[in-house]
């Protein structure tokens, strides 16, 4: 047991890198022959939520597979792969987001920068490293300037509602989302070259505990947590998903900076934060009317369906692994 | 192979401003020869419904467009004929030309077209007052099937006078067809026709 933890830890970045993507693959393999036995079984006297179930598992199943080679080759494109990556991410986000919330006429001109100048602008000062700008460009400088932008057009209806909408869609689609890729630029003792691997460590425990949450919700749930937010949520789904996913959390230790126990906490934040980012994403979106944020990934919904927990989980994980393993 | 390759570049930039993610209400893609007629509210419009429409119809449906603005510039011109296969017509009306001339030879010649009856763009969701040229359409050509169309957020996307677009998901809505009805008067067919849109918001 030692003996393949020390192998494992010692493996170069790029082989740890291999390894993971292997793990995931030979995982989505089971999920798509698993997904196809389901299939197979079903019958004409089957449940129409039988049918919906089962379909659903393997659009899911099958978006996970593009999801995962999408982000597999951005991986190997480096750094400025990783950050275009999770651009694209924060942009098709915060479409989403604007789409279902109303604005107007007035706001056009600062939503247009939104999308063509602060997100680029902000992923820019991850490439760069620039941290202290990174940190309050959005909750300082587009919070005022956004605002002042649109307030020249004199259209003072439900200007604050407006207002606080559009500062809160960036703030989760861009700033929030963004913190995942800015691990990148942390400076980890004893783990310099191996950020991206904290990055999909992030990313893997995530994904990881949303996959695991549905799997036991919809094996064993049966009490609901919030109903009237998250229909879909569960105790059962959450205790079983959570303590499954903080388990593997501590077995992915050596991929990270962190001792097994710490790397479980770590892996226990993210499965809370990413719980609570569901349940908040969800109200809004609830708030706004809709039921899934869009289309974009089969099975899924849009890209903040995906992306909810991450938005919740990224900005408290990156903070702790700064305030706690950077000097 | 020019023409194309802006073809194909113009269908992925649409889609990563405004997706145009087509979806059929009570209806199904249908390839025979149609006019898609739809509300109007920006430049982005032709390019949405026209991205929105499955390949095989797209290829033989062409976007009307006016000559004045598109026909001029060598770039211009280039993307409405080359890229785009637009019918190009004249705003305005002169004793000795009829505007709706161009529509009529392309429905002669089999291909479908995309309209927008009301004219001109306005910001705004809903549609206003259908102009006579799609009754003179139906008039001629009955057999031709008559598809309306509604495009959301674009009115948000890029409103009249605005420099950069906001990218808002369109979802382009395609309805069920309509038909002129027998001894149908104009404005009776206008406002049936207006409606249809108007039912898909």
């Amino acid at each position: 047991m030692n003996e393949l933890a020390s192998t494992l830890q010692n493996l170069s970045a790029q082989h740890k890198f291999y390894t993971l993507i292997g793990g995931v693959a030979f995982l989505l393999a089971l999920a798509s022959l698993i997904g196809w036995r389901l299939k197979a079984r079903l019958t004409k006297q089957s449940s129409e939520k039988q049918q919906k179930i089962v379909h659903n598992l393997v659009s899911r199943v099958n978006a996970w597979w593009v999801m995962v080679a999408i982000f597999a080759v951005a991986f190997l494109a480096g750094k400025t792969g990783a950050i275009l990556l999770f651009t694209f991410t924060s942009y098709f986000a915060l479409r989403e987001f604007m789409t279902l919330t109303p604005t107007k006429a007035g706001d056009h001109r600062a939503l247009s920068l939104a999308f063509f100048v602060l997100i680029p602008l902000h992923y820019y000062l991850i490439y760069i490293e620039w941290y202290a700008l990174f940190t309050i460009l959005i909750p300082v400088y587009a919070f005022l300037l956004m605002p002042s932008i649109s307030v020249l057009a004199q259209d003072t209806e439900d200007f604050l509602t407006r207002a606080a909408k559009i500062q809160w869609g960036v703030m989760i689609a861009v700033y929030c989302i963004s913190h995942a890729p800015a691990l990148l630029l942390l400076q980890i003792p004893n783990f310099e070259g191996q950020n991206a691997l904290l990055l999909f460590y992030f990313m893997l425990i995530v994904q990881l505990s949303d996959v695991l949450q549905y799997v036991f919700g919809n094996l064993f749930g049966k009490t609901k947590v919030a109903p009237i937010v998250s229909p879909n949520k569960t105790l059962e789904g959450l205790i079983g998903g959570g303590f499954s996913t903080i388990l593997i959390g501590a077995a992915m230790w050596w991929i990270t900076p962190f001792t097994p126990l710490q790397s479980a906490s770590m892996a226990a934040v993210i499965v809370t934060m990413g719980f609570l980012g569901g349940l908040v994403m969800s109200a809004i979106k609830r708030s706004l009317g809709a039921k899934d944020w869009g289309s974009m990934i089969e099975g899924h919904g849009g890209m903040m369906d995906r992306m909810d927990s991450v938005s919740f989980a990224a900005p408290i994980f990156f903070h702790l692994t700064r305030y706690f393993f950077t000097p | 192979m020019l023409a194309s390759l802006v073809r194909f570049s113009l269908i992925g930039l649409v889609k990563l401003l405004v997706g145009a993610q087509a979806r059929w209400v009570n209806a199904a893609p249908n390839s025979e020869q149609s006019i898609y007629f739809t509300n109007h509210t920006s430049h982005l419009d032709t390019l949405a419904l026209w991205v929105a429409l499955p390949a095989e119809i797209r290829a033989k449906t062409r976007p009307v467009a006016a000559k004045d603005y598109w026909g001029s510039g060598i770039i211009k011109r280039f993307i409405a004929l080359k890229v785009l296969n637009a019918v190009l017509i004249e705003r305005t009306v002169t004793r000795h030309n009829d505007p709706l001339q161009p529509l009529l030879d392309a429905l002669f010649s089999g291909d479908s077209l995309i309209i927008f009856p009301e004219g001109t763009r306005r910001a705004q969701a809903e549609p206003s007052d259908f102009k006579g040229g799609l009754y003179h359409l139906a008039e001629a050509f009955h057999n031709v099937k008559l598809i309306p169309v509604y495009l959301d957020t674009l009115h948000r996307s890029m409103p009249k006078g605005s420099i950069l677009p906001v990218p808002l998901i369109c979802t382009v809505r395609f309805g069920g067809e309509i038909s002129l009805l027998p001894n149908e008067h104009k404005k009776a067919f206008l406002a049936r026709a207006r409606e249809a849109v108007v039912a898909l918001i």
